[in-house]
């Protein structure tokens, strides 16, 4: 009797998950794309001071709304162009991105470490306590943030803590549901009763058998979160009522370029894009997460 | 293989290719069989055997990436593989219709069954709703299904599995097919209902006057309820033949592996090991050469490795595909 | 899956038969689920007012004094302890009467009522919009993957998500009213106004409501009984309008009441580019001046619209689902 001859073992094991994994991520154009820019803004944002021409709160009335470098009239003083007080553009720009991005992550940690306590004690407890919970997110849901958050902000007086605190307590919505379903889930798994039965206590079940198995899907939704952070900041800054000026905050930027429009878009324009890009480099890099840690959610 | 009448449907080198990342997945390879009025025809196999795809193939529901193609595929003497697909779709539930393993998921949820029943006759024939309503009750009592006329406005999620299955099989006899194909009707039912839906399926075949093909994994079932059988292996047919032929005389190799594996409660002494086929069903990717069968046949030679084994026919009615003469396979045995 | 013998199975489904009582309990559960969250909200929103610490001393201004301070707490009755007044107001509210204005001393119900009409045509409108444009697109989407359709709106969707809306609005305005002068930047004169702000106001659902609606649909195509559809004979048409659609658009609709409740809150940006004078705009000056009680109306009337449309919302879905109704 003739077998055909048997392949080499590597043949028949296949690559290693550590490998699939490096291979799904590399090949994901998203991913690489959202990335490589948010590196690169982190870059700049950790480099600001060593990178900016100027100091981003220096006034300079003599070059005030100075034109940006693809502009004729322009001055490499201003490579971006300045404000309408003179301040250097570029170097707000780049300070303006720290802002955002340590708005962006505390946010994102605040409202993820309520949002996920909140969803798994749910998922896992289910019963009474799971009412409770779905009950405080309905409630949460109901309330009509934006405005919420404004009238807090403005009630309170607005300021880079102020924004950071309102926010982490108000977006942790999506993370609760989130992570609820994703532990009910995992909850009628065999394992969990396995691990009970065994005589695990709730808080090592809750940590070592639940939680790495949703890393994934909080990872992305932290970075949406992230992103939705960064843009309500933006937004709030811009109405008045987030950070104050002079901190260089790009949607405090925009909303003082706002009266300039018509002559002088580029102080919209560019705080504008970079929100644009830096949003979206978050966003695809979530995408790419959840595409390459669970294809079938696709 | 009727010679008094022209058979139902005759398929002749049936072949379907799906492209996949390593190469082309042959899941049918080169299959030809006839199907008569009012005929049952079993199509056993393994999984991955190539028997769904077979079903697919001749109502034209494969996916979208999967080729068809084949000599003659002719239904009531009418070719249905240069059809247009509008035309096709008014065979499928008309002429010929299915019925899909899983009942649980097989019914459109939103709609009750009684509006799924009666939109399969409003498509096909020209009727008015009440009398297409009639019909689906009629039905629904002939499948056993009691309280039919209330039954008609409930959802699926308040039947259980053999019930639905029950409405899927009147769902097939709306507008009287002259053939159905029944793809594992009762492999994701209980063993009692297994046996009630299929003692349904013979004696609705016999009052309908309706030919069928049933494809299953369970020779048991093929016993029971075909009149013709044809054995798969890989894509392609490996026996065929009336089952008493089939079950009294197999002939391939795998036919006679796959009975050696049935307990026979009485026959089988005790103690003994039941029969097993060595090795693993193969893939059939990319080019292929030889017999597909020969890594696990006990009477393999050479020539099973490049030589592509021809159905041998043993009488008008029985047929096996192997290099080997009769003769010499019964002296190996 | 246990066997069940016929007789058992006549029983099984006698029982939630009819549609009607299906349906009116799940209402009902809806209902007192809806006014409990509203009644928990109102009182959020009332103690919004006290998170400054003195809301008192926040309508005096820096230069009040303490005298000031204390005649306006009685003026205003805010020296009374605060359940009674969240009594008070909860049930003037409950009867249309939510306060005077501080600012404006006027009744805030006729404020509000002045200003309602142009945010709900806004939210009316973008709502509209968005779903003219993205349920077509994630229908199309989804049957044909992977081609220039699916990318082009996958593309739409992602860029969608990442734009800050106050600046798409102003970018909008510099192009069609500066560059292009088509439309006009600010007012609500007339249908043109809202235009540019139903716009950028819409486009931040599309994507949520585009992709959920191409997940859905392709979900359902591979569905076990549109294989069963199909297999019936049944026309294109017939499958993708009355067999799919109908199941996929399912979550599609609490995602648009979800969406429809955010524009809502989110119109306050909107509003403030476009110089609309909405419910949005109106919370904003409010909350600017101090005055509370509008800003307590607002924030309410709001979380009511949202529950209402939740509410609703649900109830087009245990319509739509049957399934949903039994739990």
């Amino acid at each position: 009797m003739e077998f055909p001859p048997i392949p080499p073992v590597e043949e028949i094991l296949g690559p290693s998950p550590g490998q699939l994994l490096r291979r799904r991520i590399f090949t994901h154009k998203g991913l690489m794309i959202g990335g490589i820019i948010l590196a690169v803004i982190l870059f700049f944002a950790l480099l600001a001071p060593v990178l900016s021409p100027q100091d981003p709160y220096a006034q300079s009335l003599t070059t005030r709304l100075s034109k940006p470098f693809w502009h004729a009239e322009s001055t490499w003083k201003h490579p971006l162009g300045s404000d309408h007080v003179g301040r250097d553009y570029l170097s707000r720009l780049l300070y303006g991105a720290r802002i955002s991005l340590l708005i962006g992550f505390c946010v994102a940690l605040i409202s993820g470490v309520i949002g996920t306590a909140l969803g798994i004690v749910a998922g896992y407890f289910g019963g009474r306590v799971d009412m409770v919970i779905t009950f405080i997110i309905t409630l949460r849901l109901s309330i009509p943030f934006v405005l919420v958050a404004v009238a807090v902000v403005g009630i309170v007086g607005g300021s880079l803590k102020v924004v950071v605190i309102v926010l982490g307590l108000l977006l942790w919505n999506r993370y609760a549901v989130v992570m609820r379903s994703a532990t009910q889930q995992i909850r009628n798994q065999d394992y969990i009763p396995a691990a009970e039965a065994v005589g695990c206590s709730t808080t090592r079940i809750l940590l070592s058998e639940i939680m790495p198995n949703i890393v994934n899907n909080l990872v992305v939704v932290a970075t949406l979160e992230m992103a939705n952070a960064i843009l309500l900041e933006a937004a709030l800054s811009f109405l008045g009522l987030g950070v104050q000026p002079p901190t260089p905050s790009w949607g405090l930027m925009v909303a003082e370029g706002k009266d300039f429009l018509f002559f002088e878009p580029w102080l919209i324009t560019i705080p504008g894009v970079a929100l644009f890009v830096l949003v979206l480099a978050i966003n695809l890099l979530g995408d790419g997460v959840r595409d390459v840690t669970a294809p079938e959610n696709r | 293989m009727n010679s008094f009448m022209s058979p139902l449907l005759e398929v002749e080198n049936l072949q379907v290719d799906i492209p996949i990342p390593v190469g082309d997945l042959h899941a049918v390879r080169g299959i030809s069989f006839t199907v008569g009025k009012g005929e049952t025809l079993g199509l056993v196999g393994e999984s991955g055997c190539g028997k769904s795809m077979t079903a697919l193939a001749l109502m034209n529901l494969l996916p979208n990436t999967a080729r068809r193609r084949g000599t003659r595929l002719a239904f009531g003497g009418k070719d249905l593989i240069a059809l247009r697909e509008r035309e096709m779709a008014d065979i499928r539930g008309d002429r010929m219709s299915m019925i899909f393993q899983e009942p649980m998921t097989s019914l459109n949820p939103s709609y009750t069954i009684g509006n799924q029943l009666m939109e399969v006759m409003l498509r096909h024939r020209r009727v008015s709703r009440s009398e297409a309503r009639n019909r689906a009750v009629f039905l629904l009592e002939k499948v056993g299904i009691s309280a039919a006329k209330s039954r008609l406005g409930q959802y699926p999620h308040q039947l259980s599995g053999g019930l639905r299955q029950r409405v899927m099989i009147a769902m097939a006899l709306m507008c009287d097919p002259e053939l159905i194909i029944a793809d594992e009707p009762t492999t994701a039912l209980d063993v009692t209902i297994q046996a009630q839906i299929l003692h349904l399926l013979r004696g609705l075949q016999r009052e309908f006057r309706m030919a069928m093909i049933l494809i299953t994994h369970d020779l048991g079932i093929v016993a029971r309820v075909t009149d013709r059988v044809a054995v798969m292996y890989a894509g392609q047919i490996v026996e065929a033949g009336t089952v008493r032929d089939v079950f009294t005389q197999p002939l391939h190799p795998y036919t006679h592996g796959l009975l050696d594996c049935i307990p026979i409660p009485g026959k089988t002494p005790r103690g003994e090991l039941l029969g097993s086929i060595p090795g693993l069903v193969p893939t059939p990717v990319g080019v292929l050469l030889g017999c597909t069968f020969r890594n696990r046949c006990s009477f393999t030679f050479q020539d099973c490795a490049v030589q592509d084994p021809g159905m041998r026919l043993v009488s008008e009615t029985h047929g096996y595909r192997c290099l080997l003469e009769l003769e010499k396979l019964a002296k190996r045995a | 899956m246990k066997a069940r013998p016929l007789a058992r199975d006549r029983a099984f489904s006698q029982g939630s038969n009819r549609r009607g009582t299906g349906m009116l309990i799940y209402t009902l559960k809806r209902l007192a689920l809806a006014v409990v969250v509203t009644l928990v909200v109102s009182a959020l929103s009332f103690g919004l007012l006290y998170l400054s610490g003195d809301p008192a001393a926040a309508i005096g201004g820096e230069a009040a004094t303490d005298a000031d301070i204390a005649n306006i707490r009685n003026i205003y009755g805010l020296d009374r302890p605060i359940y009674i007044q969240y009594l008070n107001w909860i049930g003037k509210a409950l009867q249309g009467d939510f306060g005077m204005s501080y600012y404006f001393r006027l009744p805030v119900s006729q404020i509000m009522a002045a200003r309602v009409p142009a945010t709900l045509i806004l939210g009316c409108s973008a709502i509209v919009f968005a779903l003219i444009f993205s349920i077509p697109l994630g229908v199309m989407a989804a049957i044909r993957p992977n081609s220039w359709v699916d990318r082009t709106a996958l593309f739409l969707s992602v860029m969608g998500q990442a734009m800050p809306s106050f600046w798409l609005g102003l970018m909008l305005i510099v192009v069609f009213s500066v560059w292009l002068p088509l439309l006009p930047p600010s007012g609500t004169e007339g249908w043109e106004y809202f235009v540019m702000p139903t716009i950028v106001l819409g486009y931040f659902a599309m994507p949520a409501i585009m992709r959920l609606t191409r997940a859905g649909m392709m979900e359902v195509l591979a569905s076990d009984y549109i294989r069963t559809a199909r297999a019936k004979g049944l026309l294109p048409g017939s499958i993708l309008f009355k067999h799919a659609l109908r199941n996929a658009v399912i979550p599609v609709v609490s995602v648009s009441a979800v969406q429809f409740g955010f524009m809502l809150g989110g119109s306050i940006v909107i509003e403030t580019v476009f110089a609309i004078q909405g419910m949005g705009y109106l919370a904003w000056e409010s909350i600017k001046r101090s005055d509370f009680p509008t800003v307590q109306a607002v924030i309410l009337v709001f979380a009511v619209i949202y529950i209402v449309l939740t509410l609703l919302a649900d109830l087009l879905n245990g319509w739509l689902d049957p399934r949903i109704r039994v739990t």
